[in-house]
């Protein structure tokens, strides 16, 4: 639909979309991040419904100009629920060449291009590998390209400033930020502010800022380079009050939530490593919620710490990624064979060893489910959506705090750094995870267990009459002491298994989205969720009997899952891995599941998923 | 800098009335007979009544090795955790728990060669711990493999041509680490490891104690070359605060800086006890604390006491100080305030 704008003094032809999906590349240095986040936070503002996926290498400044120094930032917006970045960018931003040769193969056909044209020149050319300038060659013709000299118009606007050029050259982003705010009529309000409080003690940055960012808007609405701006509406969500929230973020605060639902102090101890680094940097902004954090020496001090303080009777947390939960895997073990609470939190990211650590992956499935000495089984929870990341990070404490046991939490780099809105919730619908530590000394012993969870009591040091000593020993049944009598390790092994498969009865059935039995499900877990369930909602418009369950429990699985995934003709399993849910399914429930894999540091697109739904329903 | 020095003695009301036997559990020790560790535990026990806080306060944390099983023995809260890793788990409780009184036993492999980058980090952070190093120079768990403390050309199960290996200094480590209190003591010296113990308990912030500890299976009379009753006055060191380095039988030895290096001057002829060095634990440089964590016998007698006392705010401290002091500015942390952090939008029903 096209209608004319009164507001704006030519003539401009306004275009109503539902969905729209922007990339802003640029080198790492050019504040791409910023950018993106800067406009995710005003159209979240706005209303739409989004999702983000920031893309960055994992070099803070790769060498300027250079293919692999571009950095990328992904939103896609809505005026109707959206569970995905967006599979290509109807937009791309491409503040230099390099950025431009990164992503254009990604671009929808005839999508619109915005470059800097003052960075094509010989020299970044050459550095991007192209021959001759796409922008005169002809190579760009499928595509609607903008070509503004960002970087000689901002230095104009920022004249007089008492800057370094070099200072000027870094607020161009906020330049093509502007211009983007007009073209899909974005607030500047919410950026504006933040540039008030970011710099509060740099008042020229502000105003620097605020020239670049002015400067831009005004250069989209009176330039007549633009013909057409796009209107996306706002979308209906569920009453209520949100905010755009990434996952990591939500994990922190999930966290915070849980400490303050069980009425029990937060201590978590971490080791830097991306991309979990975030969760211990925004926790060590909560010490007035009695929140203590501690940056260990290493990964296995991290998950030590973490369980000496939940053997104090807090709730003792770490956090890392994949090379930092093999070290801690010994640590996992003490506290199942101790049977403490802790949770244990790893953001996954592609591996094997250092990997690509910046680069997302569901890999570490079977390291939480069985990495450790021993049969050592530990609960597993995943969150779906980085907005999900709250409500599992309390699940998790809800889990290892009534059963007595370490907790996997599986995140990974997609929802830890990608963002979507949050409705906030009110703290009467949270969970009630107290638990007093016991101190009854009638009938105690260290290992004897509730009847229905098998769980063992928490009792803390500093209670009287209890003093008892545990460890990594075997334990004698009931009396806890050590044991090395065999009937004695194989009930306490049996016990050990039980008491976990037991939470499968403490957890909601897996539920199906479309009919519950037919042609093909579709069964996911973690960041997968929003591929999947767009893929499906396409499938199901066009007739097609395509259901989609999501696992957020990996172990023990839900108690229905076995029925849910025998009642379809065919199983499909997506994974962004080599096929580790698949093995789990297959393996649990003897059902032949298919599973469809990409591995390639990126989340699954909605079209990938749809394309191998649509060849295995005959489809193709 | 706050004074440190006082325990956090338990609150105030009944006074605590134990002795030895309230800390010795229902569990026999099971070390070889004739292993060092016994001793040990004896002293330990004997000690325990003295600081002031009850059972229930204290707990004993080990790792793996004949050490570690040390916490079975004693009849307070007790973890016996994985090799190396005692001390990771005592910063978490001691950093969430700060009033409990938290011990670490460890052994030489333990603590130097696993556990080494966790003694640092303790150590260095002032976490107030008490760290026990039974030092033993051997495997002895695993039945004789050679350990970070071994003898250069020692012949081990894994060295039968003679280790290759310097061994380790543990005071050294100790005292680079930063550790507050660092002492040294041996476990046929009752009296002395009792009153080592003692005050290693009564050091507010991070504390290495190392017991020279005998293996009597895998590596009998490690330390007997001068522990020994019949020479130990003339190859060892007691050093108390503020007293000259005086030693031998006779009392008739003792060290000086001759430059920056120590020697060993033997007293009298025109040399008197104005020449030697005089202990200073207090000391905030620890030039002189290095020195004595190095010199050994047979070069040097070896020393034992207490070679660093100094003050510093702990860890734990530190971080409560920091959650206080967020509550003061801040006010104590509103949840709804938390979640609701940021630009928010209201959704209409």
């Amino acid at each position: 639909m096209s209608t004319t704008d009164p507001t704006t003094e030519h003539e401009v032809e306004i275009q109503e979309l539902d969905r729209v999906t922007v990339r802003f590349a640029g080198d790492s240095g050019d504040g791409m991040q910023v950018t993106g986040s800067q406009f995710s936070q005003s159209t979240a503002v706005f209303g739409n419904d989004l999702s983000t996926l920031p893309d960055y290498p994992a070099e803070i400044r790769a060498p300027a100009g250079s293919l692999t120094g571009v950095s990328g930032f992904q939103i896609s917006f809505s005026s109707s629920p959206i569970y995905t970045p967006g599979d290509a960018p109807d937009v791309l931003v491409a503040m230099n060449p390099a950025a431009l040769k990164r992503n254009i193969g990604d671009l929808v056909a005839g999508g619109a291009v915005i470059v800097n044209g003052d960075a094509f020149t010989p020299n970044n050319l050459a550095k991007a590998g192209y021959a001759n300038n796409p922008l005169t060659d002809g190579s760009l013709k499928g595509y609607n390209v903008h070509e503004i000299p960002i970087t000689t118009l901002n230095a104009r606007a920022l004249e007089g400033l008492d800057m370094t050029p070099k200072q000027v050259d870094l607020t161009k982003n906020f330049f093509a930020l502007g211009v983007m705010f007009w073209l899909f009529e974005r607030s500047m309000e919410p950026t504006l502010e933040w540039l008030e409080e970011k710099y509060a003690k740099r008042p020229v940055f502000i105003e620097a800022n605020k020239r670049a960012l002015m400067a831009g808007y005004a250069f989209g609405e009176t330039t007549e380079i633009f013909h057409t701006h796009y209107r996306v509406a706002p979308a209906k969500l569920a009453p209520g009050t949100y905010r755009n929230i990434t996952g990591n973020e939500a994990t922190a605060l999930g966290f915070l939530t849980a400490s303050q639902l069980a009425e029990r102090n937060l201590f978590y101890s971490s080791y830097p490593i991306t991309p979990a680094s975030e969760i211990l940097q925004q926790l060590a902004e909560y010490k007035n919620f009695g929140v203590k954090t501690l940056q260990a020496e290493d990964e296995i001090a991290a998950i030590g710490a973490a369980i000496g303080a939940s053997y104090g009777g807090g709730l003792g947390l770490t956090g890392t990624s994949g090379p930092g939960m093999a070290l801690k895997s010994e640590m996992v073990g003490l506290a199942v064979i101790t049977e403490i609470p802790l949770v244990i939190v790893n953001v996954q990211r592609a591996g094997p060893s250092t990997g690509m650590p910046t680069k997302t992956e569901q890999a570490d499935l079977f390291q939480a489910v069985f990495g450790r000495n021993g049969d050592a089984p530990v609960p597993v929870v995943a969150p779906a959506s980085p907005g999900e990341c709250f409500a599992y990070a309390i699940e998790a404490w809800r889990l290892a705090i009534r059963h007595m046991t370490p907790v996997v939490y599986l995140s990974d780099a997609f929802l830890a750094t990608g963002s979507e809105p949050w409705r906030i919730p009110e703290l009467d619908e949270l969970p009630d995870l107290r638990a007093p530590d016991h101190t009854e000394l009638e009938g105690w012993h260290p290992y004897v267990r509730d009847p229905e969870t098998l769980a063992r009591p928490w009792v803390v040091p500093g209670t009287p009459g209890l003093e008892h000593r545990i460890g990594g020993l075997e334990k004698l049944d009931v009396l806890g002491t050590v044991s090395y009598d065999p009937d004695n390790h194989h009930r306490m092994s049996l016990l050990r298994a039980e008491k976990i498969a037991r939470i499968a009865n403490d957890i909601p059935p897996l539920e199906v989205f479309g009919p519950p039995e037919g042609e093909l499900l579709i069964l996911g877990w973690g960041s997968s969720f929003g591929a999947i369930r767009s893929a499906v909602e396409r499938l199901q418009a066009r007739g097609k009997s395509v259901a989609h369950a999501h696992l957020r429990h990996l172990n023990p699985f839900p108690s229905n899952t076995g029925d849910v995934v025998r009642a379809y003709r065919q199983v499909l399993v997506p994974e962004v891995n080599m096929g580790q849910l698949l093995f789990l399914i297959r393996g649990t429930y003897l059902v032949d599941a298919m599973g469809f894999n990409l591995v390639r540091g990126k989340p699954f697109q909605i079209s990938e998923i749809q394309m191998k739904a649509e060849q295995l329903l005959g489809d193709l | 800098m706050t004074d440190q020095q006082t325990p956090a003695a338990a609150p105030a009301g009944e006074p605590i009335l134990l002795t030895k036997k309230d800390f010795v559990s229902d569990v026999d020790p099971r070390w070889c007979p004739g292993c060092g560790d016994y001793s040990i535990l004896a002293q330990a026990q004997k000690a325990m009544p003295d600081f002031g806080y009850r059972r229930e306060d204290i707990v004993f944390i080990s790792g793996i090795g004949c050490s570690g099983r040390f916490p079975y023995y004693m009849n307070t809260y007790g973890f016996h955790s994985i090799h190396g890793r005692a001390p990771t788990l005592a910063t978490g409780l001691k950093a969430s728990r700060p009033e409990l009184m938290v011990w670490v036993i460890t052994g030489d492999g333990d603590a130097l060669s696993i556990g080494g980058n966790h003694i640092l980090h303790s150590m260095r952070k002032n976490v107030d711990i008490k760290v026990v190093m039974f030092n033993n120079r051997i495997y002895g768990l695993t039945k004789g493999q050679v350990s970070p403390t071994s003898d250069f050309g020692q012949k081990t199960k894994t060295t039968p041509g003679g280790s290759v290996n310097y061994p380790i200094h543990p005071l050294v480590v100790a005292l680079a680490a930063e550790a507050s209190f660092v002492a040294r003591s041996v476990d046929t010296f009752p009296d002395h490891l009792q009153e080592t113990i003692s005050r290693a308990g009564h050091h507010k912030g991070s504390t290495f104690v190392e017991v020279l500890q005998n293996c009597n299976i895998f590596n009998d009379g490690a330390h007997r070359e001068f522990t020994d009753k019949e020479v130990r006055d003339d190859r060892m060191i007691f050093l108390r605060h503020g007293e000259p380095m005086i030693f031998g039988k006779d009392r008739d030895r003792g060290i000086r800086l001759n430059g920056v290096r120590p020697e060993v001057v033997r007293l009298g002829d025109g040399i008197t006890e104005e020449d030697l060095l005089v202990h200073d634990e207090t000391s905030e440089d620890p030039t002189i604390h290095f020195m004595l964590g190095r010199i050994y016998w047979p070069e040097f007698p070896v020393p034992v006491g207490v070679i660093r006392n100094v003050s510093r705010t702990t860890h734990d401290a530190l971080l409560q100080g920091q959650v206080d002091e967020a509550i003061r500015r801040e006010g104590r942390g509103d949840l709804r305030t938390a979640l609701g952090g940021g630009e928010t939008w209201t959704v209409g029903g």
